[in-house]
C-alpha cells in the first residue's frame, strides 16, 4: 500500500512510558487533518498494541502507514509468542503480571479492543519466535 | 455543558485544567484502563481512582473531556503533568464514584 510510513520503537518493561508511540502517531494524524473518529480508532488500536508489546514482548516496532483510503498498523515484536489465540481473543482474559495490573493493564481487553476498533486484524504468532499484529482503518 | 460549568457546579477541584471548555458528553466510571478505553464515548467524563500517568494516555486516546479522580484520591505528579502537557481536564472529588456519578446525571440533566 503506498502511503506515508511512519515507525516507532517501542521500549519494553517501562510502564510509565507506555503509549509514547501511539501518543505521537495520533498527534501526526491529527496534523495530517484525518476525521477525529478515524484518528481516535488508530489511536486505540495502536496503543493497545503498543502496552501488550511493552507488558508481554520487551518492546518492539510498530509502523502506521497512512493511504489514501486506509490506514495500516504494523506492530511487530520478538516476544514469546501466543500460544492459544483463540484464548486470548477472549474478552477478560489476561496473562499480565501484577505490576500491570496495579496499574489498570491487564484488564484481558487489548486484542479484544483492537478488533473492534479496527476494520481489518490480522495475527500471525510463533511461539518462542514473536507475534506481528497487521490491523487496517478504513478513511470513510 | 463545558468542564468549566462542571467543575463550578459539582466544586471540584482542579490539577490540572488546560482545555476548560471541552463539551461533556457523558460519563463512564472505571478502573482497568482497556475497559474504559474500549467502552468510553468520545467526550465522556472518565470517574476513576486511578492516579498513575498511564490515565492521561487513555484520556487522550479515548477523546474523554475530563478525568475526575473520587474518593479523594490525588494524582501522581507525573500524572498533572501529563495531563497539563498533553491538554487533558485533571479534577477531583471527595465524593465516591457512586455520588459523583449520581451528582453529575443530576447536573446534565435528561
Amino acid at each position: 500500500m503506498p502511503g506515508l510510513t511512519f515507525t516507532y520503537s517501542v521500549d519494553g518493561n517501562d510502564y510509565h512510558k507506555a503509549g509514547e508511540a501511539s501518543r505521537s502517531a495520533k498527534f501526526t494524524l491529527k496534523k495530517l487533518g484525518l476525521p477525529p473518529e478515524v484518528v481516535r480508532r488508530v489511536g486505540i488500536c495502536m496503543y493497545e498494541g503498543e502496552i501488550n508489546m511493552v507488558i508481554h514482548a520487551d518492546g518492539g516496532t510498530a509502523t502506521l502507514t497512512v493511504g489514501m483510503d486506509e490506514i495500516e498498523i504494523a506492530l511487530e515484536d520478538k516476544g514469546p509468542g501466543i500460544p492459544d489465540l483463540e484464548l486470548a481473543m477472549q474478552e477478560g482474559w489476561s496473562t499480565a503480571d501484577s505490576q500491570a495490573n496495579e496499574l489498570g493493564f491487564g484488564a484481558g481487553m487489548g486484542l479484544p479492543n483492537m478488533k473492534r476498533y479496527s476494520d481489518e486484524m490480522q495475527i500471525d504468532t510463533t511461539v518462542g519466535e514473536g507475534t506481528t499484529v497487521r490491523m487496517k482503518i478504513k478513511i470513510r | 455543558m463545558t468542564v468549566n460549568e462542571l467543575t463550578a457546579a459539582m466544586e471540584l477541584e482542579i490539577f490540572a485544567l488546560p482545555a476548560p471548555e471541552n463539551s461533556i458528553t457523558g460519563a463512564y466510571c472505571g478502573d482497568l484502563l482497556s475497559w474504559v478505553m474500549g467502552r468510553a464515548e468520545p467526550g465522556n467524563a472518565w470517574f476513576t481512582i486511578m492516579s498513575n500517568q498511564n490515565v492521561a494516555a487513555v484520556a487522550v486516546m479515548a477523546d474523554l473531556s475530563c478525568v475526575i479522580l473520587t474518593e479523594g484520591v490525588r494524582p501522581d505528579p507525573q500524572l498533572m503533568e501529563k495531563a497539563e502537557a498533553e491538554g487533558i481536564n485533571l479534577l477531583g472529588t471527595a465524593l465516591s464514584t457512586y455520588e459523583a456519578s449520581v451528582r453529575l446525571a443530576a447536573t446534565l440533566g435528561p
